[in-house]
């Protein structure tokens, strides 16, 4: 890992100076080690903060909204996750592409630090990876911890692959994780509807409308969200009651249904931890099963599955009598 | 003062029907001027298309109070624009299954395709539909309390 991430930095500062790209889109330091942050670099000197380790898991494809409008191109470092947001978001007509130089890079699986500190690891200093296992340097000791224990959950079940690239750097191959993605949503729709309902409740109550899963979200890319609305009557940023709080992740997933590329931004960037990415994979899966599988991102042009019909498609009086009750 | 009376009132459920303007309206009409009954907490919401209706919409609805939202247009082929029900089709399929996932009472969303002449069809649907909401009961997973009497 620590060699590309040295390859990484090189190639940056080559296409910086040879004037290549005017920018280039990557992580740089944060406060800690496990917290590195989107940046963008326009010099060979700020450079010297930039940084690619396992917790950079952030999806930097939605920057590029605006970055891409600048003068000058600009280069990105895409995983193979970021690269199916990239794709939808050409799709829309959101980014140009040509103003783009799109690095692929290697992504063994990105970490979760809440998992790591659910284990009793504080203050981590530094992560070596080595297949399956992983080092973890705090300021405490050193731990060597199962890898697929710690990653995050977008991590554990992928298998995605780049879809796009100008060039690329690091080691394409990976270990399969082909886990049931649907597993949970499948749990989910044998409960009952008490269960269910009973379920949601308490995940979205815990929702402090700090919209960050709108606002990490590559497919909640409106230039006017409803949500920024003071008329729809959702605008605000407190929920009152019950109905505010299911509203929100209602039309917020369904805003993206047929869109979403199951990146797993959302789950990731929650303050509190609700599940978030259960709601989009519904639609995912009632999508694939309903109308054939899509998978999101994988090309850069053509229709979504809500913007296309067929004659003989499922009536919405039947969709509770096939899997999902 | 007002006299405040502690029985109960039997439950009369509130229904939200959506409308296409070019079949299920006009079917309504043919129900009512063929003097075929249809209960009167169906409320009728005029829509150009029923591709018109937002989820937003239904929501809206539960949200002011409804027990139970249908959706009518044209039967599939019949759209007065042409494609427009078949968008529909896929947006409802997903949006009722993606209801009944957080929780909410399946038979309290419906979609139904009524067309201009089977005005004794809609009739029977939203007998049906009123009678399936009555026997569920109130709406109180997907509602604002506050448009709520107190209890």
């Amino acid at each position: 890992m620590k060699d590309v991430a040295l390859k990484m930095v090189e190639r940056a500062k080559e296409l910086l100076a040879n004037g290549e790209v005017a920018r280039v889109i990557g992580w740089k330091k944060g406060e800690f080690y496990f917290d590195p942050q989107p940046a963008s670099f326009e010099t060979v000197e700020e450079l010297d903060s930039f940084v690619y380790n396992g917790f950079c898991g952030a999806n930097l494809s939605k920057y590029l909204i605006k970055m891409s409008k600048k003068e000058g191109k600009t280069a990105i470092f895409l995983k193979p996750c970021d690269s199916y947001s990239f794709n939808q978001l050409v799709k829309e007509y959101r980014i140009k592409r040509e103003n783009i130089y799109v690095i692929a890079i290697e992504c063994q699986g990105k970490l979760d630090i809440q998992k790591i500190k659910a284990k009793g690891i504080d203050a981590v200093t530094e992560v070596e990876e080595d297949g399956e296992n992983i080092k973890v340097s705090s300021l405490y000791g050193e731990y060597t911890v199962a890898k697929d224990e710690v990653l995050l959950g977008k991590c554990s079940v992928c298998n995605k692959t780049h879809q796009v690239k100008d060039e690329e750097i690091g080691d394409s191959e990976r270990p399969v994780r082909d886990g049931d993605r649907f597993a949970e949503v499948a749990a989910l729709e044998a409960m009952t509807e008490d269960e269910r309902f009973a379920f949601w409740r308490e995940q979205l109550s815990k929702c402090i409308r700090c919209n960050a899963c709108r606002n990490v979200c590559p497919a909640c890319s409106c230039l006017k969200c409803v949500f920024d609305n003071p008329a729809s009557g959702i605008a605000a940023k407190a929920n009152d009651d019950q109905f505010e709080e299911q509203l929100f992740h209602i039309i917020r997933a369904f805003h993206v249904a047929g869109r979403c590329t199951d990146c797993g931004e959302c789950s990731r960037v929650c303050p509190q931890n609700i599940p978030l990415h259960l709601l989009n994979r519904k639609f995912i899966k009632d999508i694939d099963g309903f109308y054939g599988e899509y998978q999101a991102g994988e090309e850069s042009e053509g229709k979504t599955p809500l913007t296309s019909y067929t004659e003989g498609d499922t009536e919405p009086n039947d969709v509770f009598n096939g899997e999902a009750k | 003062m007002q006299e405040v009376t502690t029985e109960k009132k039997e439950f009369t459920p509130n229904i939200v029907a959506f409308c296409c303007n070019w079949c299920s309206y006009a079917g309504a009409d043919l129900a009512g001027s063929s003097r075929l009954n249809y209960p009167a907490n169906v409320k009728i919401i005029r829509v150009p298309c029923s591709c018109r209706v937002n989820p937003m919409f239904i929501l809206k609805a539960f949200q002011q109070g409804a027990d139970g939202v249908i959706l009518c247009g044209c039967h599939p082929g019949d759209c007065h624009y042409v494609t427009g029900n078949y968008y529909t089709r896929r947006r409802m399929a997903l949006l009722y299954s993606f209801l009944n996932y957080m929780g909410i009472e399946k038979e309290r969303t419906r979609l139904e395709w009524v067309s201009a002449a089977e005005g004794a069809r809609f009739s029977a649907v939203m007998n049906d539909f009123v009678k399936q909401v009555t026997e569920l009961g109130e709406n109180k997973r997907l509602t604002d309390l506050r448009v709520k009497e107190g209890e």
